[in-house]
């Protein structure tokens, strides 16, 4: 490939980055081009996974599940207007056999009307990668938050 | 003059009865602490976990009685104990961890040990460091083992009371709640799929009301409409129980859109157009063979939820007046075949603190607290479907439940006699 491991590295991060400016300017329809076709994405608590139980807060098995979750957050949920802000941190990368498996750490901060902010949410991704084209696409996004209970209510992906 | 008669006599409920609530019901701290000693440290049984959960013998695992932190454990012949998580020295918590496994539990500050039935096993320097006394000749370990819990275990599930003379538990769930949770526990080996908890600054009761009133549930939560899984054109069994208990079942019609044009024009929420490209979310499969969606509350502590094919506790943990865990327990049978475990992965996502069927009750709830904490001497209408009406209900355009669980309510706490 030519690319070394910093290259690779920094590749990721622009990748992650563009995936969290993605979300945080609410654009949840654009949310899915980060994944392919057969992506599982799932958002897990860190008490469900560490016991290799399966059951995810949020679990999308495949690209039409995921801009399902898009979609129904649009058009059916009723919440409370809210402004989230991914931090991410801490990219790790390798290569093996044409497969990159990823991983960051994650903090979302959330904003309310007439309350402070407040940490929504901390915890890491752990993911498969695929090279597309110069970028990259989730085969796996597994967001694995740390927190023992989710503040209040959890709308938007992570 | 004791705590409950010091709040009853400052506090008056408002005229009419079961059909007004009072917003301070949800506000009072000191309310909040005589409630916990009514219900959840009273003659109740608490919900606490599964045997799935402490598989082997010597398993132990941490869950709670009201705001109370308990330890569930499997001793070495496989019997299940209830404890407190409070050590009968110092008071320490005496499991650290959510769970574990052992012979015995050490506390960790004087390393006093007990045995997973919680009685007291060891005291270092029982006898003193030589030639210095240790503890007193006449002290029995006898006396100092941890607060035991009343316990039983039904087809997998495992109660707890304070109480020693709690009804027993067939009695105290009745018959008919018993029919429900025997549909989904039947003695079938469970296998648990894992948990999402959430906080709702919520009052406990708040949370209680939201799911045994099915009125909201066909008008905030509009993906539930849009796919037919709960519409008030559907015909349902709303039914109040003794104790505090109710259960609401119905028949789902699933992906069907033709409401009657009456009850379509009162549900502005209905997304006629919204569809979802994987439907396998909303196309559950009749696995009880009753065509059947059912939800039951064993007060003062869970809920046992069937929305198709997902199976989940939602276990009701108050920590304050204004603050709630609520606990997702998702599961599913050891005999399930790899379609139905997909099954309910997917349908997960109705449900739990992202549930497209839910994620509204903890934003709703949210305000609702922020706003009756401003204004505690308000007072809160309960009259769809009559004022004196608590009888069990064929449309889910009812509060039935609610009358019935201030009515409950209000007998327990001793403020029936403020009725005017
Ligand atoms: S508090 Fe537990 S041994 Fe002292
Ligand atoms: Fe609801």
């Amino acid at each position: 490939m030519g690319q070394s491991k910093s290259q690779l590295r920094a590749a990721v991060r622009d990748f992650y980055e563009d995936y969290a400016a993605t979300l945080d300017a609410d654009r949840v329809e654009a949310w899915p081009a980060f994944f392919t076709e057969d992506a599982l994405y799932q958002v897990i608590s860190r008490e469900s996974h560490s016991q290799g139980l399966t059951h995810a807060t949020i679990y999308c098995n495949g690209i039409r599940m995921i801009r399902d979750r898009g979609a129904a957050i649009r058009q059916t949920a009723v919440f409370e207007q809210r402004v989230i802000r991914h931090f991410i941190s801490n990219v790790q990368v390798s290569e093996e056999n044409g497969e990159i498996r990823g991983g960051a750490n994650f903090l979302l901060i959330e904003s309310l009307y007439d309350r402070e902010p407040q940490v929504l949410m901390v915890g890491e991704y752990i993911d498969v990668l695929v090279r597309d084209g110069d970028g990259f696409k989730l085969k796996q996004r597994s967001a694995v938050y740390d927190n023992y209970r989710v503040r209040t209510t959890l709308v938007l992906p992570v | 003059m004791t705590l409950s008669n010091s709040i009853a006599d400052e506090r008056v409920w408002p005229e009419l009865g079961a059909c007004r609530v009072p917003s301070w019901v949800y506000t009072d701290q000191e309310l909040f602490e005589r409630e916990m000693e009514k219900f959840h440290y009273g003659k109740t049984w608490n919900f606490v976990g599964l045997e799935c959960e402490i598989p082997e013998p010597n398993s132990y695992r941490r869950s709670f009685v009201g705001p109370r932190s308990v330890i569930i454990t499997r001793d070495e012949q496989g019997e299940v104990h209830v404890v407190e998580n409070r050590c009968a020295h110092r008071g320490a918590p005496v499991c650290w961890k959510q769970s574990g496994k052992g012979k015995d539990l050490t506390c960790p500050y004087h390393e006093w040990t007990y045995d997973l039935s919680g009685n007291l096993q060891g005291v270092p320097f029982l006898r003193g460091a030589k030639p210095h006394p240790g503890m007193p000749r006449d002290f029995n370990k006898a006396d100092h083992g941890l607060r035991k819990l009343k316990t039983h275990v039904h087809n997998g599930t495992i109660w707890a009371s304070y109480s020693e003379d709690v009804q027993p538990f067939e009695d105290y769930v009745g018959p008919e709640i018993l029919r429900f949770i025997n549909r989904v526990f039947p003695g079938r080996e469970i296998r648990l799929l894992g948990y999402s908890r959430q906080h709702i600054p919520g009052n406990w009761k708040l949370y209680f009301e939201n799911s045994r009133d099915p009125y909201h549930a066909t008008l905030l939560h509009s993906f539930f409409t849009t796919f037919g899984l709960y519409r008030a054109d559907a015909k349902f069994c709303v039914t109040p129980q003794p104790n505090g208990h109710e259960y609401i079942y119905s028949h789902f019609t699933s992906n069907t859109r033709e409401a009657s044009a009456d009850m379509a024009a009162e549900m502005k929420n209905i997304k006629s157009s919204f569809t979802l490209e994987d439907m396998s979310v909303v196309t559950p499969v009749d696995e009880f063979k009753d065509g059947l969606i059912s939800s039951l509350q064993v007060f003062p502590s869970i809920f046992i939820q069937q929305h198709g094919n997902i199976l989940a506790l939602r276990h009701i943990l108050p920590k304050s007046a204004g603050g709630t865990e609520l606990a997702w327990t998702y599961f599913g049978y050891a005999d399930d075949t790899e379609e139905m475990k997909q099954l309910r992965l997917k349908q997960g996502n109705l449900v739990g603190p992202a549930g497209y069927v839910s994620l509204e009750d903890s934003e709703v709830l949210t305000q609702v607290q922020r706003t009756l904490t401003s204004a505690p001497d308000t007072v809160q209408v309960i009259e769809m479907g009559g004022r004196d009406n608590f009888e069990p209900s064929e449309t889910a355009i009812t509060e039935t439940l609610l009358r019935s669980f201030w009515k409950f309510y209000r007998s327990e706490m001793g403020f029936d006699g403020a009725v005017a």
